[in-house]
């Protein structure tokens, strides 16, 4: 369901007419510049409509400065040919009058153009702030996004306990509907932004804000914590992968149900290693007695593309290294290495790895 | 015949008379000689030349930790440096550059040592205040240095944010050091705001109206006023949290109903106000030189005043714009976007006024002016990436990622560095007697110029590429490894630049030719002296005519008399119209001020560890200031207007 305000070629229209031109040409010189950007996490690759608008005033804005530079430029360069004096400590003019009654013409209008130039900006700067931070009661989906050190937790809320979704790095969203995330932080300041989608917006402990944004190109966009947030500031990463509404909604679907019943000898005793090691005394997998909330929820573990946030692929061999020695790979995260045999280790490894 | 003979023993006798008067000034105002007299020298001139050795020491170190992060950051997934070390690196680097090189080199070097002889006076208000600044301002240094070697550095950024910066996700004591630091500089940069603003408002030669000041002084007024403004916000905003992180106050602790954002709000209070307490003495130093090397009076000196003024009160009605992406509320939001960019008017008319200035004079395109012109390159560059940060929407994009860094290094090297090294070029002649040498300034200048532009232009785009600052390492598959080794390599240029520099100056100290009273044929009062200046300044203390002193000087400019050269005597101007009305006795030569500041520093750092250290180091504070107090038994010269002669 795409409202009026969702419609990229409308939204356009709601430009003032003055600067419409200039912007036309700005985001498409810009678009062919971002075609040398890497898809996915750039700020001028928007996919999302309220990354879109931003892409658009940033064009604006960046073509007024650069113009203003070279002009700028320019007549400290022309005022410098026109004046070179090449003798030793000529004598001081101290006073020109009759130059600097023209030149007072010169700085007065420039400071008349800067002045309007600056309102030009100001107005379009709330219009599409107004656009972007706009908060609907009516949204589609709802997000909570709680950040800690190093990692997001991201639930699903549901007045019914049992349709609420517990995950963690991965944000599903179904595109072209509006998509409300509510921020908090369990410990220190973090910061969500995904480039593409649209601007940052900090999680800070004690405060709970919301925002909203609509994406309308299916894919699997990068986010990272802008706000510095300690040691592994630099490994907290997420992806927000926008699906049509059929297909998120069956994700929705997988996501509700408990994990899945082990069902092979290998992947039972991985359940056990699990349940007797010092895994549950932080994650939760649902359907058993591990129910922690320290750390990541782990019931649809398999479904996510990547662990620890963001920093390496989910397969086999780097969940056996990240179980081993995070401290390795990840320097002061929160989760312990573990000193597991190779037979304990492969098993669990298959149990998680199972948990579609 | 009778009547010529008559002239030349008129003549003779006034030579007497100046050589007579010369030698007793010297006497009079001489530095204290020897290993302890070092310490006890409160004139303007040693501790103004003290502030910018120790702050280019600081530079060359902050310089060393950027060089040590360009190289972990030049190749993806490196681990040259741990996380750890590579935070601690990053918050001294940004602590040591704003707290320890700009402020204290822009403001307070520049300031102490200028101002007086700008001022066409002997010494600067408050002497032993000003030298007691300078202790406190190295003791503040050097708790944050020693911290970083014995790899128990601040680590929570140059702004550290709570709750990250507060006890639970900071133990130990280095957050505390930075806290500390800020405490030590802010106390140094306020006493000699207090300093600056008595000497320019009281110590002006007569004749130097307020609109005959130059703008230079001006400037430093100015800065004086918003430091002592905006410095209390910081200070407060420290102790709060050392006060959370020391005896358990819970101001910034959302757990116990405390307010991680008010951190913010205060720490930003102070921290917009200090970005133009950085750039302003950048454009003091670009609206001399730029007089002095075009020839003429510098165009539109009363919107640049204006302009001045007004970015000092605009500059704290700002702060929010470093909190966009906080989520506040938009209309709020809206009010401080246009407050940003009503700075653009300010800043806007300066550069159009030092056009029309370049355009109707007569252009001596000399070293100090190559840094000039780099200074409108690249300033100009960070200055017109701030409307687009000023834009709330287009903020929330950029803000904390890499262009964000190459912006506030652009406005802060373009504005204060690159006019720092203007400045130095066109003083170090009158500081040191001598010349500096054109063809390695010219190599210094090249080599930074294109450094720095490869260093920190390819940030913009690797900001809008999503990559955030602050991050140790990145993955290789993030297409920012070109950029950023570009980025490493150029930082390779402008450290060879300094080290021209810092060549050149010792080359030129060994060798270089001999300066002359005044080698540009400026107009200021400080060339009406010799190069290096005598210890009391001017022999004859100046009256003036004019915004440019020595070019409106007329044939026959009249000389103050009547000052006493047997005692530090200085002459009390009104502060509007600055004629004559008072003399006052300058506070002498002292090793209180010094052990005061070792008194104060000791319980700063003491505090860090136990806050009864306040009250038992409160003791020697008072017993010092008590010495520095002491009357002298000598009654101060009776209050006496003094009288002009031509």
């Amino acid at each position: 369901m795409i409202g009026q305000d969702e419609n990229p070629a409308r939204a356009l229209h709601k430009w003032p007419r003055f600067p419409k031109i200039a912007k036309r040409r700005a985001a498409g010189v810009l678009a062919n510049f971002s075609a040398v950007m890497p898809g996915g996490h750039s700020v001028l690759d928007g996919a999302a409509s309220q990354g879109r608008h931003i892409e658009r005033l940033f064009s604006v804005l960046f073509f007024v400065c650069l113009g203003v530079y070279f002009l700028t430029l320019l007549f400290f360069a022309i005022g410098g040919r026109r004046s070179y004096n090449p003798a030793e400590k000529p004598l001081p003019i101290v006073k020109t009058p009759e130059a600097d009654a023209v030149a007072k013409w010169w700085v007065g209008s420039a400071v008349g153009i800067t002045t309007v130039l600056v309102f030009v900006i100001l107005v379009l700067s709330i219009r599409t702030g107004m656009y972007v931070q706009d908060v609907s009661a009516q949204n589609s989906v709802t997000v909570k996004l709680t950040g800690h050190q190093w990692w997001w937790e991201v639930t699903y809320p549901d007045s019914r306990a049992d349709q609420t979704i517990f995950t963690a790095n991965e944000i599903h969203v179904p595109v072209g509907q509006r998509i409300a995330v509510l921020t908090n932080s369990a410990d220190v300041i973090h910061s969500f932004w995904a480039p593409s989608i649209t601007g940052k917006r900090d999680l800070i402990p004690g405060y709970s804000t919301a925002f909203s944004f609509t994406v309308d190109r299916p894919g699997t966009y990068r986010g990272q914590c802008a706000e510095f947030c300690g040691l592994q500031h630099a490994h907290m990463g997420f992806s927000v992968v926008a699906e049509s509404p059929e297909d998120f909604e069956a994700w929705r679907q997988s996501q509700l149900t408990a994990a899945k019943e082990p069902e092979s000898a290998l992947t039972r005793s991985g359940q056990g290693v699990f349940l007797t090691h010092a895994c549950v005394m932080c994650h939760a997998i649902s359907g058993t007695t591990a129910g922690s909330h320290v750390g990541p929820d782990l019931t649809h573990f398999a479904s996510r593309g990547e662990i620890a946030a963001g920093l390496l692929p989910n397969n086999p061999g780097s969940l056996a290294g990240w179980i081993l020695d995070p401290q390795r790979i990840k320097p002061g995260t929160t989760m312990p290495p573990n000193n597991l045999s190779g037979e304990d280790l492969e098993a669990l490894v298959t149990y998680l790895e199972s948990l579609k | 015949m009778i009547e010529t003979r008559e002239a030349q023993i008129v003549e003779e006798r006034a030579v007497r008379v100046r050589q007579g008067e010369r030698e007793r000034l010297a006497r009079t105002w001489a530095h204290p000689a020897g290993f302890w007299g070092w310490f006890t020298n409160v004139s303007h001139t040693a501790i103004g030349i003290r502030y910018m050795v120790t702050s280019f020491i600081f530079f060359l170190l902050g310089g060393v930790l950027a060089a040590l992060m360009r190289l972990q950051l030049a190749y993806p997934e490196q681990h040259l440096l741990g996380p750890d070390r590579y935070n601690q690196i990053f918050t001294v680097h940004g602590s040591t550059m704003i707290f320890l090189v700009v402020v204290p080199m822009m403001f307070q070097g520049f300031g102490v040592y200028l101002v007086p002889l700008m001022c066409g006076t002997r010494n600067i208000a408050f002497p032993r205040l000003n030298a007691f600044s300078y202790y406190v301002y190295v003791g503040g240094g050097l708790l944050l240095w020693i911290g970083l070697l014995l790899n128990i550095g601040a680590d929570a950024g140059w702004f550290a944010y709570p709750p990250l910066s507060g006890p639970q996700f900071s133990p130990g004591k280095r957050v505390d050091f930075w806290a500390q630091m800020i405490t030590f500089t802010e106390v140094s940069a306020m006493a000699v705001a207090v300093c600056l603003a008595t000497t320019i408002l009281r110590y002006r030669a007569p004749g130097m109206t307020l609109n005959r000041m130059p703008i230079f002084l001006w400037e430093k007024l100015v800065l004086s006023l918003m430091v002592m403004f905006a410095m209390p916000a910081v200070m407060v905003v420290s102790s709060m949290l050392l006060l959370d992180r020391l005896v358990g106050t819970q101001f910034f602790n959302p757990a116990e109903a405390g307010d991680a954002l008010l951190y913010q709000h205060l720490f930003w209070f102070f921290g917009h106000p200090e970005v133009y307490i950085l750039f302003l003495p950048g454009a003091a130093i670009v609206s001399t030189l730029l007089a002095a090397h075009c020839r003429r009076e510098i165009f539109g000196y009363t919107p640049i005043v204006v302009s001045v003024v007004a970015t000092g009160f605009l500059s704290f009605s700002v702060w929010v714009h470093h909190m966009f992406a906080t989520g506040l509320p938009q209309t709020s939001e809206s009010f401080f976007t246009a407050a940003t960019l009503m700075i653009v008017i300010p800043t806007g008319t300066q550069f159009f006024c030092w056009i029309a200035t370049i355009w109707n004079g007569r252009l001596q395109f000399q070293i100090p002016m190559l840094w000039v012109s780099g200074f409108v390159a690249t300033f100009l560059v960070g200055g017109l990436s701030g409307p687009i940060l000023a834009s709330v929407p287009v903020d929330t994009q950029v803000h904390d990622t890499y262009f964000v860094v190459a912006h506030f290094h652009y406005v802060i090297i373009g504005g204060s560095i690159f006019t720092m090294f203007a400045g130095l070029y066109h003083w170090i002649p009158k500081m040191g007697g001598f010349l500096m040498n054109e063809t390695l300034g010219k190599i210094h200048f090249w080599l930074f110029f294109v450094g720095f532009n490869m260093t920190f232009f390819p940030m913009h785009i690797l900001g809008l590429r999503g990559m955030p600052r602050r991050i140790y390492t990145y993955p290789p598959e993030m297409h920012w490894s070109g950029l950023n080794l570009l980025a490493s390599i150029g930082a390779i240029f402008m450290a060879a630049g300094v080290l021209v520099f810092v060549w050149n100056f010792l080359q030129s100290r060994w060798s270089g030719e001999r300066a002359g009273d005044n080698p540009w044929g400026a107009g200021g009062l400080e060339w009406a002296t010799t190069s290096p200046p005598p210890e009391y300044n001017f022999l004859e203390l100046p009256t003036v005519n004019g915004r440019e002193a020595l070019w409106d000087a007329a044939p026959n400019q009249p000389i103050v008399v009547g000052l006493r050269s047997d005692i530090q005597e200085l002459l009390v101007t009104h502060s509007l119209d600055a004629e004559p009305q008072l003399k006052e006795k300058s506070e002498g030569h002292s090793i209180w001020p010094f052990l005061a500041a070792i008194a104060v520093s000791l319980t700063f750092v003491g505090s860090i560890f136990n806050a009864w250290a306040v009250p038992i180091g409160a003791i020697p504070v008072i017993a010092t200031l008590v010495g520095w107090l002491w009357p002298r038994g000598s009654s101060p010269p009776a209050p006496e207007v003094v009288g002009k002669e031509a």
